[in-house]
């Protein structure tokens, strides 16, 4: 095999990863730093601060970070630690605000990271150079709405790194059915394990149709027809750079194409409201689309996925321990009757006490109780490398079972590790 | 009107001894009997936000109308989810009851709720604050609202496979 000889190749190879990569602490340090410090992370979606004044805290990798938008409508991503004596200057989770001042001390900054007021400053005697101690800021590049950021001022532009998602991320973003794709709420839930476990389940069509079982039961019959992805003709493509995509339903790649398809029973009642309401019967389809959300996962590494109506958003806590946002996504000044369907649909699955969220949970703690023994043994990675195919585009591409989405996050893995 | 009126004090206790017999069957998992308490347009619900009162316009974690909360336990008793297969034990305690409401069919009951959860060997807890619709219905009540206010409701929780 071609990658033996490099230093991760005992832990990481082309179809299988070594056990340890879920229980090691020293990896898991390793990675904070080599990954979530050298990559671009995402951090924000625009519509989450939307307005001059609003900010969101999140966290790249470990490291405490404020999302804000300033005066002049520019995004920046600071470090949530005060220069002075590195108290975290802003404890709540969004809002609006002019300032962010320390409770310790006082320093106060603006919405730029800028250091703006120093309690007591004389008794620096005029010495304090107040224009090198803003809040630490990141590099932030956005595309399509989501906001990235990285503490690696040398790493390529955010859309070389994107590379092939770029597509599926545009595509993904037509659910706002012409309206700009908003935040709507999210729900947050932890478990018991490591963040590879989740970066991997993304992309993985395999454990569909056992794990979630009861939500295909308990869902409508042409939901779960729609849900029989097995046997669809999906794929999952390598986009690069570790990102991936899992096509479930190809009806859905686009959802403008082929409006005249019928509605679905489902959605009768709602595209009936919407006609009721003055829509167009064009603009009512490509709603009930929306509503729908898209038929594909893209896995962009290493913390965020456009998983068909939200988004995931991935946050390593510590070895055995993850913290995963679902967020809800809505149409902007769209209909709300609409709007408040995707909510519906969103509770129904994701979250601690969704149909669906709680069982996948479950299996990725116990993958993690698992992975306690035989560390020794291989996590196999191994569906459809027999069966690849190149696409039109460059990529490669396996059945919608296969684990190339996870090869590929692997081999970034490594990459960075490694670099 | 005398601010206690034998009318209130009754409302309260027949209030409590109702919610506490809703109480009672879901840790004793008589979920049929459960489903048989709500009123016909009843809604369940547990909220994200602190405050939030437009429940409909927002996310929550549970907003069920009668066929979810019918759907939630036929999860728990179905045997495919994983996580709820084994369904966690709970024991809940409620107190701290206030009387906020009563126009002699509707009665607006708040109280705490402290809940224990075990199950594969791990001890959890689940705080809330529980706002109670009642209405009188026949001899008896019915629940025709139950929001659940978990005092970490917006903070990161671990999957609950059961009802709060």
């Amino acid at each position: 095999m071609k990658d033996l000889d490099t230093p991760f190749a005992a832990l990481v190879q082309d179809d299988k990863a070594l056990t340890t990569l879920y229980t090691d602490p020293g990896l898991f340090e390793a990675e904070m730093d080599k990954i979530f410090t050298k990559t671009w992370v995402w951090v924000a979606h625009e519509s989450e601060i939307a307005t001059p004044g609003s900010y969101k805290r999140a966290r790249v990798g470990l490291e405490p970070v404020i999302v804000t938008r300033d005066r002049k409508k520019n995004i920046h991503v600071l470090l949530n630690r005060c220069r002075h004596r590195a108290a975290t200057v802003c404890e709540v989770s969004k809002g609006k605000t002019n300032s962010f001042v320390c409770p310790y001390h006082g320093w106060a900054y603006g919405l730029d990271g800028s250091l703006r007021g120093v309690p007591y400053e004389e008794s620096y005697a005029g010495k304090l150079e107040r224009g090198k101690l803003g809040l630490k800021a990141l590099r932030t590049e956005t595309y399509n709405g989501l906001v990235f950021a990285t503490f690696n001022d040398e790493i390529e532009p955010l859309e070389d790194f994107l590379a092939g998602a770029k597509k599926w991320i545009d595509l993904f973003m037509k659910q706002g059915a012409g309206y700009p794709v908003k935040a709507n709420g999210e729900h947050k839930f932890s478990f018991p394990g490591n963040w590879k476990i989740q970066l991997e389940n993304t992309t993985d069509a395999y454990h569909f149709p056992l794990v979630h079982k009861p939500f295909l039961k308990l869902t409508d019959v042409e939901t779960e027809e729609q849900f029989d992805i097995m046997n669809k003709g999906g794929w999952v493509e390598d986009l690069g750079n570790g990102h991936s995509v899992m096509i479930m339903m190809p009806e859905l790649v686009d959802l403008e194409e082929n409006l005249d398809a019928p509605i679905p029973d489902k959605f009768a009642d709602l595209a009936q409201a919407l006609r009721d309401e003055g829509h167009e019967e064009q603009q009512v389809r490509r709603i009930i689309r929306a509503v729908g959300g898209s038929g594909f996962n893209v896995n962009l590494f290493p913390n965020l996925g456009c998983s068909a109506a939200f988004f995931r958003v991935l946050q390593p806590v510590s070895v055995t321990e993850t913290e995963v946002r679902h967020i809800a996504l809505a149409m902007d000044g769209g209909p709300e009757i609409a709007n408040r369907e995707r909510l519906r649909i969103h509770e129904f699955f994701q979250g601690p006490m969704g149909f669906g969220s709680p069982d996948d949970a479950e299996v990725w703690d116990r993958v993690q109780q698992g992975a306690q023994g035989g560390k020794e043994l291989w996590l196999l990675l191994n569906r459809s490398t027999e069966t690849e195919e190149p696409t039109a585009e460059g990529t490669v591409k396996g059945d919608v079972s296969s684990e190339i989405g996870m090869r590929a996050a692997y081999r970034q893995w490594k990459k960075l590790m490694e670099a | 009107m005398d601010m206690m009126t034998p009318v209130k004090d009754t409302a309260l206790l027949d209030a409590m001894a109702f919610v506490w017999l809703e109480a009672d069957r879901l840790d004793q998992r008589e979920f049929d009997d459960w489903l048989g308490m709500w009123s016909a347009d009843a809604k369940y619900i547990v909220p994200v936000e602190p405050g939030v009162t437009d429940f409909e316009a927002h996310l929550n974690y549970a907003y069920d109308d009668a066929v979810m909360r019918a759907k939630r336990v036929e999860r728990m008793m179905g045997g495919d989810s994983v996580s709820a297969s084994p369904l966690a034990r709970t024991v809940r305690a409620l107190s701290r009851f206030r009387l906020l409401s009563d126009d002699g069919v509707t009665i607006e009951l708040r109280c705490m709720q402290t809940l224990t959860e075990y199950r594969r060997e791990r001890m959890k807890s689940h705080v809330a604050d529980v706002e109670f619709t009642l209405v009188r219905e026949g001899a008896g009540l019915k629940i025709a609202r139950k929001v659940v206010r978990l005092i970490n409701a917006d903070h990161t929780l671990s999957g609950i496979s059961y009802i709060l």
